[in-house]
């Protein structure tokens, strides 16, 4: 057992530090460090930055353009990432979208979409959760009929992140009402320009915008556009779940909040000293510190073991209920640490060119909306209750 | 021992629900926080036409109430419903007012929803503290002026009276030497007014030579600060404990309505033990806030530990019921568009307003060691 990273691995830290150092414009980690507001066009634009270095498909296979990187390598590269204040990339076309066409998709399908993916051609948004079917995925509704060369969809999609932005949507979609619910399931992909597409925002706690409800109203499209087989689709999705993990448990992002509550708790003073001497605010630091710490041994112990080739199990679902039991856990005691002003809140604040004097010290603004918009990390991706049903049916067999 | 309210209280408390059932929900109220003043100007006359302003203060001021019971009743009503006009600023600012035998009138007139009253005591590093005072005022030609920042001042952009502390003597820190001073709105007052995260009115306010008069015995106003937080921190607690019945509410109802593998979610034992645990810290909140409320006008040991344990209480379970009542509605919980995210928002962020969980514990256990 060697806890230490590897020299190799340690001198690839560097050159990922180096690169965003000299890289991410200070622009943009400003705004993601103060949680101001991110364009399409910011996302984009860090999108090309790792693109032209050939950083951007992280969980890629070199052939396809992505790294090849270890479990590893991945990991320091998240890691690294959120300490400078990079964006994180849109995981959707990238990380979700891909895994399955490079191994469901056909090879046109492969070859037209991927590259496209890669030079920010297409952006994708993910189209699963339904108002009647959120934890109950299979329940899903939206439904494609076959006439000749096209599918007919019709339906709804709800909770689409950044489908306001988005040219095209990846569906799971009922093809078939027999057998098992699972069963009936197909993986389609659809244009958002095709007539009878509607997006509808949906407007969030804290006032953003940024998940979406889409309308599927006599929707043509193209039975091309199927990804792998009709009724199959589950399995792709189910594929998917336990497919992507490096980011799972969100150290890197963890890491660059305990910092950052560090910071702020440094500043903030209590009774004259820094609140990070206070007792009883160093004591809520300490824990989730700990806590964190040996999530970080987890979380490597659980990549390493599949970069060796280990069978997935339900270790995702552990990575993501204590790893978003931490993150919030930091909103939480960064809403603290700022005392009363956690309470003033502007909307145009959060906004790249705001340039009236901050209320508060100028980190201050968007830390306690922050606090309830993470509330979503439990809810998303397979409800927290849902990932410990997998792990109560899966690892205890109950 | 009796838990009963009296028939005054009772009709009080019946008004309130009947009128506000009427009147007030919550697409209203965001209506009303979007506005210029970011509250209603008519709901606020009309609270003061049923007596609701009235009832937060005793008689000897012109009120017909001002006892704990009367602040626990009047603000667990305001915060079922989220209630947003200016009832603790006007509070915080009359039990000032009304603690210097003098300024009936100007009571007198905040009771009838005129005068608008705001405490302007927290300062930009104060924190918490009730101690922490920079402000300084100065006597000049038999006048007192005030000079400092006062940060977070809850009701301070729209209030048209500043109760504001400034330090006559001694240094940041010191509990002698506070001074309390009535200041009325002029060009040596600059107000930043803003909205908080949840919806309520707030201030940075700059006094520079601003003109004050003093109101209680110089040096001698920290007793009323500390006297005057622990009435707010009744009425802010009734506040939260109405806002989590109403967010709790919400979410058996939802969990009863929405169905997911074919059968309410209620249905499954994981939400429904989170459930009844709600539902036991909701009690113990209730009897939290009544311990703090009985023990208002006790001596200050128990009415400063009873308020500590009922704030206290307040991040803690608040946190709780939030945080539930959100993951127990899903994606339904994060939206603007459903009321209860709008009932989580505003029971967290109560945590900030009067000190905190952490700001109490070690205040309950200071004073614990007094005794």
């Amino acid at each position: 057992m060697d806890l230490a990273f590897s020299d190799i691995e340690n001198s690839f830290r560097q050159e990922v530090r180096g690169f965003l150092q000299e890289k991410l414009s200070s622009r943009i980690s400003e705004k993601v460090k103060l949680g101001k507001r991110l364009t399409k066009e910011d996302m984009a634009e860090w999108h090309a930055t790792l693109n032209e270095k050939g950083w951007l498909a992280v969980n890629w296979p070199v052939e396809h353009g992505g790294t090849g990187w270890t479990a590893v390598q991945k990991h320091i590269f998240d890691e690294e990432c959120w300490a400078a204040g990079a964006p994180r990339t849109v995981p959707f076309g990238l990380n979700m979208l891909a895994p399955v066409l490079m191994k469901f998709g056909s090879q046109e399908q492969q070859s037209h979409y991927l590259p496209r993916i890669l030079d920010g051609t297409d952006w994708w948004c993910q189209g699963y959760s339904e108002p009647g079917a959120g934890s109950d995925l299979a329940s899903l509704r939206t439904s494609a009929t076959r006439e000749g060369d096209h599918y007919i969809v019709n339906g709804q999609k709800t909770w689409t992140t950044l489908g306001q932005y988005a040219d095209w949507i990846f569906c799971l979609v009922r093809t078939s009402t027999e057998g098992k619910r699972q069963e009936g399931i197909s993986f389609l992909l659809i244009d958002m320009k095709t007539p009878g597409v509607t997006v509808r925002p949906i407007i969030l706690i804290d006032g953003e915008h940024e998940v979406n409800e889409i309308f599927f109203d006599d929707v043509k499209v193209p039975v091309s556009n199927l990804v792998g087989e009709e009724n199959k689709g589950w399995t792709y999705a189910k594929y998917l779940l336990t497919h992507e993990r490096t980011g799972t448990a969100n150290i890197g992002n963890s890491n660059a909040a305990l910092e950052r509550l560090k910071l702020i708790a440094n500043e903030q003073t209590k009774g004259g000293k820094p609140l990070s001497h206070d007792p009883y605010f160093a004591a809520r630091i300490a824990r989730v510190e700990i806590d964190l710490k040996a999530l970080k041994t987890t979380n490597l112990r659980i990549l390493v073991d599949a970069d060796s080739g280990a069978a997935a199990g339900p270790e995702s679902s552990m990575l993501k209920v204590k790893g978003t039991i931490i993150r919030q856990e930091l909103n939480d005691l960064t809403r603290r640490a700022l005392g009363p002003y956690a309470l003033p809140f502007s909307s145009e604040a959060m906004e790249e060119g705001y340039n009236e004097q901050s209320i508060g010290p100028d980190y201050a603004n968007a830390i306690a909306a922050k606090y309830f918009n993470n509330r979503k990390m439990s809810i998303y991706a397979g409800s927290n209750e849902i990932q410990r049903e997998i792990i109560t049916k899966t690892k205890l067999r109950l | 021992m009796d838990f009963v309210l009296n028939d005054d209280r009772r009709m009080v408390k019946e008004t309130l629900e009947r009128f506000l059932a009427d009147h007030y929900d919550i697409e209203k109220r965001h209506g009303f926080v979007m506005s210029e003043d970011g509250f209603s100007r008519d709901m606020w006359a009309q609270f003061a036409e049923l007596g609701i302003i009235g009832a937060m203060f005793g008689e000897e001021v012109g009120g017909f109430g001002g006892e704990g019971v009367d602040l626990m009743v009047v603000f667990e009503i305001l915060g079922k419903h989220l209630v947003v006009e200016p009832f603790l600023p006007t509070l915080l600012g009359g039990i000032i007012l009304s603690q210097t035998g003098q300024h009936n009138s100007l009571i007198e007139s905040a009771i009838k929803g005129n005068a608008l009253l705001a405490l302007a005591h927290g300062e930009p590093t104060s924190r918490y503290e009730v101690n922490n005072v920079a402000a300084t005022a100065q006597q000049k030609d038999g006048n007192w002026i005030v000079n400092g920042d006062k940060s977070v001042v809850l009701g301070g952009g729209t209030a048209t009276h500043l109760l504001v502390s400034a330090r006559t003597s001694g240094t940041i820190g010191d509990e002698a030497g506070i001074s309390l001073f009535l200041v009325e709105k002029s060009d040596a007052v600059s107000v930043r007014g803003y909205a908080t995260l949840d919806g309520y009115g707030a201030a940075e306010i700059n006094l520079d030579n601003a003109a004050g008069i003093l109101l209680v015995e110089e040096g001698k106003g920290l007793a009323l600060i500390e006297k005057t937080h622990a009435a707010g921190i009744v009425a802010i607690s009734a506040e939260a404990l109405g806002a989590m019945t109403t967010a709790t509410d919400l979410t058996v109802e939802y969990s009863k309505q929405r169905k997911q593998f074919g059968v309410p979610i209620g249905k499954f034992q994981a939400l429904q033990h989170r459930m009844a645990d709600i539902l036991i810290e909701l009690e113990q909140m209730r009897s939290s806030v009544m311990n703090a409320a009985g023990n208002l006008n006790a001596d200050r040991i128990i009415r400063e530990q009873e308020a500590s344990a009922c704030k206290l209480l307040v991040g803690q379970i608040g946190r709780q019921i939030a945080e539930e009542a959100i993951q127990i509605h899903g994606g339904m919980g994060m939206t603007w568009e459903y009321s209860v995210g709008h009932f989580a928002k505003h029971i967290i962020m109560i945590d900030h307003v009067l000190g905190d969980t952490d700001y109490h514990l070690e205040r309950y256990i200071a004073f614990g060691q007094k005794t």
